[in-house]
């Protein structure tokens, strides 16, 4: 059946009908290229997504303080609750074996000035783990670190942008900025992949914060950031008994809503990912009806090749040939036009995913890709039916009898 | 070389059957030119292909060159169709986007004769039929008294034991029939068998014994004195 004069046969076959050749081999080069562009569109979307929230660490809880509803222990209800240093020392002690670090956080607005040029920033009192909860990158000079927490230095980070509002293309370092009326001495430039906003803040110690404000202890929020290898349920279950300790210490209800909150990024992270994933389906579902679509046009084509050659197959027949030449020859010459174009369309829509890259980052479409193992077997599928739609069509056109095939004019 | 008992044939056209062949014996010796004759409806083409393999009896014997004829898959027949017989068509029944030489070497390739050989040969062929220089052109580009010279030497390069024409001149006009009779005595005259169905009285003329059928019977077998083509010609 593979002998090299069967495929110079068919070689000729090809050669000698090429709108028919052009026909099955465009059906199946477009599907193919469809597919892979439509999926790797896909991928590239949960791309973007996954950059959106990306920018933080994932394995972190955001607790914050808020008001009372029920009355509870003696405590009326409508009472403010505040967070102190004193419970930022009980999580570490408490939890130390699920967390990795801890940071407060307080933050105000105010007015920035240098020199002539002024602006309003959020200010973000913290400590220095609080680089990492917020996958803050240094691009100049230092972070805050734990000796001017203890020593309650003057100094701040600034974002990228602010340097840019404020000093232009001058150098920030060891200069001094006024924030809300005290002169703090710039130690470091940073970035930060979430966006302007979060590159026009201003980081300073939050020990240095609570001196200013009457030598307070009190602190707006808790980040806690837990063992990565804790896992998802383990952060859950980190994320209840930090509640119950809370509620306990603050005499807070367990029925009250808004007594404290817990902002838990693994389980947000979860249902983003969720939700890319479903994004997901429905693009493969869009690819996969592409694939069908294409199965459907090679089928359509087959049925039309065969009915066209039904007198040629009578005359082969008349000449000798058997059915199952006549069935092989179809087949071979399909799956052959099949196989390189579908291929053809394979590479072309890859290279123009790698050509695309982060050209439709507006579109929210980042580094599309697919991949290779999928394209191949998206192929080999497509090949594998358009044997089986020519199958049908050939078997019928073998068993005809020779003298129906010749009558038919 | 051929044998043929008793052979019956019929047709379903939807609910009545259309009987065409009511019993035919019929013998064909080697190297015999035999025209079948009779209007159309007579049988004749049915007779022709049920001895060509491409159709099938219903009732009877069929014996071709010592081989019983009978209960042949597609397979079968096609094997013995190649190895025992070689057609001419009335509409010719080349393949369009082949080449004179290629379609001349088409039934050889189903008897798996290796590329160089099958181009050797079918030169050869085109060479008797007088047609060597048109090798290379495609059916479109010939005469349709080239195509069907084009059409003989493709049923002899197989070299078959019987050749079987129906009506070959039916499409020519009768310069060009006598040329194609011309060719087709001179096969004869190498000792090839030859069965034409024709309804043409002067084609059947030319060759050595006229079979008449009528109604699905053979009402005349008779053997006559071949009128030569080449004085036509």
């Amino acid at each position: 059946m593979f002998s090299r004069d069967n495929w110079k046969e068919i070689f000729e076959t090809i050669h000698k009908n090429k709108l028919r050749t052009f026909l099955s081999g465009f059906t199946v080069a477009l599907g193919i290229l469809i597919f892979v562009v439509l999926f790797g569109m896909g991928n590239g979307l949960v791309n973007t997504f996954e950059e959106f929230f990306g920018d933080d660490a994932t394995n972190v809880l955001y607790v914050f303080p808020g008001r009372t509803t029920v009355p509870y222990k003696g405590y009326k209800s409508n009472r403010t609750i505040e967070f102190d240093n004193s419970d930022l020392a009980d999580i570490n002690k408490n939890f130390a074996m699920f967390v990795e670090y801890t940071t407060p956080r307080i933050s105000r607005s105010g007015l920035v000035k240098y020199k002539n040029e002024s602006n309003n920033y959020t200010t973000r009192a913290v400590g220095p783990a609080h680089q990492y909860a917020e996958k803050t990158i240094i691009m100049e000079g230092r972070f805050l670190n734990e000796e001017d927490i203890k020593n309650r230095t003057k100094y701040v980070v600034i974002g990228r942008l602010v340097e840019k509002d404020l000093f232009g293309s001058e150098n920030s370092l060891g200069e001094y900025i006024d924030v809300a009326g005290s002169a703090f001495m710039v130690i470091g430039v940073f970035q930060d992949d979430g966006g302007d906003n979060e590159e026009r803040l201003i980081y300073m110690p939050y020990t240095t914060r609570q001196l200013i404000e009457k030598n307070t202890d009190k602190v707006d929020q808790f980040i806690v950031a837990f063992k990565p290898e804790i896992g998802y349920a383990g952060a859950m279950a980190l994320d209840r008994s930090l509640d119950r300790f809370f509620r306990e210490k603050k005499y807070i209800s367990p029925d009250d809503q808004s007594g404290v909150f817990i902002r838990n990024v693994a389980d947000q992270l979860k249902q983003n990912q969720q939700f890319a994933r479903v994004l997901q389906i429905i693009v493969a579902f869009v690819a996969f009806g592409t694939i069908i679509a294409g199965i459907i046009g090679i089928s359509n084509i087959m049925v039309f090749v065969v009915k066209e050659r039904t007198k040629e197959l009578g005359i082969r027949k008349a000449l000798g040939a058997t059915p199952k030449s006549v069935i092989g020859s179809i087949l071979l010459e399909s799956v052959f036009i099949t196989t390189v174009s579908g291929f053809l369309g394979m590479l072309l829509g890859v290279f123009i995913l790698n050509s695309l890259g982060e050209k439709l980052k507006d579109y929210f479409i980042t580094n599309p890709y697919i991949d290779i193992t999928m394209a191949i077997s998206a192929t080999l599928v497509l090949i594998l039916f358009g044997a089986i739609a020519g199958y049908i069509p050939a078997k019928r056109a073998a068993d005809i009898k020779p003298i129906e095939a010749l009558r038919d004019e | 070389m051929i044998e043929i008992k008793d052979l019956h044939k019929s047709y379903k056209m939807g609910s009545n059957s259309l009987h065409v062949l009511k019993g035919i014996n019929f013998s064909v010796e080697e190297g015999e030119l035999v025209a079948i004759m009779g209007s159309s409806g007579s049988g004749k083409s049915t007779l022709l292909n049920i001895l060509g393999m491409l159709d099938v009896l219903d009732e009877g014997s069929y014996t071709l060159d010592g081989v019983p004829i009978k209960n042949l898959n597609e397979t079968k027949a096609a094997q013995y169709r190649n190895k025992f017989l070689g057609f001419v068509f009335q509409s010719f029944n080349l393949i369009n986007y082949k080449s004179a030489m290629e379609n001349v070497a088409l039934p050889l390739y189903y008897q798996k004769v290796g590329r160089k050989e099958r181009q050797e040969k079918a030169l050869k062929y085109l060479e008797q039929v007088g047609l060597r220089e048109w090798a290379d052109h495609l059916p479109s580009e010939l005469s349709g008294g080239q195509k069907q010279r084009v059409a003989i030497a493709r049923a002899m390069a197989a070299e078959p034991k019987v050749l079987l024409a129906d009506e070959p001149t039916g499409a020519l006009d009768s310069t060009t029939s006598y040329e194609v009779m011309d060719l087709i005595q001179k096969i004869n005259d190498a000792g090839n068998t030859i069965l034409i169905v024709t309804h043409e009285p002067d084609i059947a003329d030319m060759c050595k014994r006229i079979v008449h059928l009528k109604d699905g019977v053979i009402v005349e077998d008779k053997k006559i004195t071949q009128v030569r083509a080449s004085q036509y010609v």
